[in-house]
């Protein structure tokens, strides 16, 4: 059975020319970049030439990236580095929406004595900034807000957050996870106002186990590894040369792409959107009213509970995911969710579709075809919701 | 990805009796669409009103959800009312191949929408253990979030030998959306586990080096590692010579500030039920 493949914000396909471009660096140019060695010498040459292009995508300067193993120790390095950057400061803001590396993070530091403001959303997913006025004080040593949400798309104005951040903070520093952001939509660190910026490289077509930090010229940093003189100083160990490579591609592929994603992705998306809508009744969109990522669309559906569509929709060569509880092992529906106040009974139901540039508008057809008879059925199977099988 | 056995998925692609019996003797439901799952069980009886004739499920929830109403409908079929009523939540589990251990309270909710279903069909006290805001519950709520009670949480700790917290969270759903009762439901665990009658243990009075080795492997098996397990921690016997017993801390154990303590709880175990002279050392392993 081919794939379908519509779970993009989970991971992607490596494409094939990132692929080739990291292919010389396991058997061939396995070199450490830093050996005295014209064999290692050659591999750092390749790495070099990565952190421009990543930095290219980024409107930064090569020195401005550190690459890390993931986004999630991006994330734990930026935050923990400006707690102790600023050791007399217990502040933290984040929002409830945030990806667990950041979120899970701040919890644990608020049963260490940090206080932890956590920024409510709208029930379209969106911040209210002057709850964000009134939080930022001078005890504050970092706010963390993430570009783009994971499960709705939603996309928060970061260059206004960051506005406040150093009108209010008295130097707090300013970190987002744009794990979802980076390659999907133009980002600008020359004129942004952005101190410390996570990227993983597998949300962007390289392959899993590379992310970047990006760190602002002139900002702090105490590193979370330490024991190397790799990354200068900034992350000790010795580099992932394969997969910094591919990721340096990836970014460059990334930047050409970006239209195409904004245009016709977006339309493949926006039209899936409309034909759901249309066929399935009692459907609604999770921050369909916000500003979101071209790629993204989380959809709800009453009655029916989203572990059940999913299990279905496999069984077409459909992969999508939910933001069902029965999905994740824990009971509760997504917390993403939650905190925009999707009822219940439309948190259980919700399914996300996350498109690439791989998708075709064959995939979407197939995906209006089948998916509005996958609820149908289990609406009628449910004991809830018999009214509303027909549109 | 849930690790389902092919007869869950069997069954939650081609379910069994789903749909209403329109003249049923007895209909159970349980859960809500707020919990994520629900069952409403139709039960139709024999001109003897003693005998399962047929029975039909409607389902909202996850895959094994529908699967264990499915299994569930199967196994009644045929049975006396009281033969039915017999049935277990691990009889439907097992129906399937198995369930995931986070999956169990699917099997669970099978099990209580019979018994609600039987309950009302004879007209005695229903066993309300869901807070539906209607309906008077036996006993006090534990679980805020899922409305369930200390009787309820207690028959399943105790039907199916559940010995932590977190078991009982996969079996009920209780403890797992705040997890504020936590504390609460392991008080309810060690009070089940307590009620179960321990045969006492006393110390030998002389044990040769086979018999001693055998005995602190066994009360390390029996009466110590349940004991860890309880907190999510484990340790494992890594050597014994003569007196000298090794251990290694493994789970929540392994690298606990107070791992120092539990070795010497452990050493003070063993003297009590093996040998007065038993020394306790923790290795790396």
């Amino acid at each position: 059975m081919k794939e379908i493949y519509m779970d993009n914000n989970a991971t992607t396909k490596v494409d094939e020319a990132v692929f080739e471009e990291m292919r010389p660096y396991f058997c061939d140019l396995y070199g450490n970049p830093s050996s005295m060695h014209f064999f290692g010498g050659q591999v750092q040459k390749k790495v070099d030439e990565a952190r421009n292009r990543v930095a290219t995508l980024l409107g930064a300067s090569p020195d401005e990236i550190i690459f890390t193993a993931c986004g999630t120790e991006s994330d734990n390095a930026a935050i923990r580095s400006a707690l102790e950057v600023y050791p007399e400061r217990r502040h933290i803001i984040t929002t409830r929406v945030e990806h667990p590396a950041v979120l899970t993070l701040c919890r644990n530091l608020s049963k260490r004595g940090y206080r932890v403001t956590e920024l409510n959303v709208d029930g379209e997913g969106r911040l209210d900034l002057e709850e964000l006025r009134a939080a930022v004080d001078e005890d504050t040593a970092v706010v963390s807000v993430m570009w783009a949400n994971n499960e709705t798309g939603v996309v928060f104005p970061i260059e206004e957050i960051g506005k406040i951040v150093k009108e209010k903070g008295k130097g707090a520093f300013f970190h987002t996870d744009a794990v979802q952001a980076v390659g999907k939509i133009p980002i600008n660190m020359a004129t942004s106002t952005v101190d410390m910026l996570s990227i993983s490289g597998h949300k962007l077509h390289a392959p899993k186990g590379i992310g970047v930090l990006y760190l602002r010229k002139g900002i702090p940093f105490r590193p979370l590894l330490v024991g190397g003189h790799q990354e200068r100083s900034r992350r000790a160990g010795t580099e992932n040369t394969a997969a910094i490579i591919a990721l340096g591609k990836a970014c460059e592929v990334a930047g050409q792409w970006m239209e195409d994603e904004n245009t016709r992705v977006k339309a493949m998306r926006d039209r899936l959107q409309a034909k759901l809508l249309e066929l399935i009744p009692r459907a609604r969109i999770n921050g369909g009213e916000a500003e979101r990522l071209p790629n993204t669309l989380s959809i709800a559906f009453e009655f029916v509970e989203g572990e059940a569509i999913l299990m279905l929709l496999s069984e077409k060569g459909i992969c999508a995911s939910s933001g069902s509880a029965c999905t994740s092992g824990s009971l509760e529906p997504s917390h993403v969710l939650r905190a925009m106040g999707v009822p219940f009974t439309c948190a259980h139901g919700s399914v996300r579709f996350s498109l690439s540039r791989f998708n075709t508008e064959e995939e979407i057809d197939t995906i209006i075809r089948e998916l509005p008879p996958v609820i149908r059925r289990l609406r009628e199977m449910s004991p809830f919701g018999r009214e509303f099988l027909d549109a | 990805m849930w690790d389902y056995t092919e007869k869950v998925r069997e069954h939650f692609l081609n379910p069994r009796n789903v749909g209403e019996i329109a003249d049923a003797d007895a209909v159970g439901e349980v859960g809500s669409l707020a919990c994520g799952d629900a069952l409403k069980l139709y039960i139709k009886l024999d001109d003897q009103k003693d005998r399962i004739v047929d029975a039909k499920f409607q389902t909202f929830g996850c895959a094994s959800a529908i699967a264990s109403s499915s299994a569930l409908t199967e196994i009644i079929k045929g049975k006396t009312l009281d033969e039915a009523l017999a049935t277990t939540n691990q009889e439907i589990a097992d129906f399937l191949g198995g369930l995931p251990e986070e999956k169990m309270h699917c099997s669970v909710m099978g099990q209580e929408a019979l018994e609600v279903a039987i309950a009302k069909y004879r007209g005695g006290p229903v066993p309300v253990h869901h807070d539906h805001g209607h309906e008077e519950m036996e006993g006090e709520v534990v679980c805020k979030c899922f409305g369930l009670t200390d009787q309820f949480l207690k028959k399943v700790i105790a039907a199916n030998k559940l010995t932590t917290a977190e078991q009982v969270t996969h079996f009920t759903k209780a403890g797992g959306a705040c997890g504020g009762c936590i504390p609460k439901i392991k008080e309810l665990v060690n009070e089940v586990l307590g009620a179960q009658p321990t045969e006492e243990r006393k110390r030998p009075e002389k044990l040769t080096n086979l018999r001693k080795m055998q005995l602190i492997q066994e009360t390390l098996e029996k009466e110590i590692r349940p004991l860890l397990w309880a907190d999510g921690g484990d340790l494992e016997l890594v050597d014994i010579s003569g007196s000298d017993v090794q251990i290694a801390f493994r789970k929540a154990c392994a690298g606990c500030a107070s791992s120092g303590n539990t070795a010497k709880f452990v050493e003070l175990k063993l003297r009590e039920l093996v040998a007065e002279d038993i020394v306790v050392q923790e290795v790396e392993g």
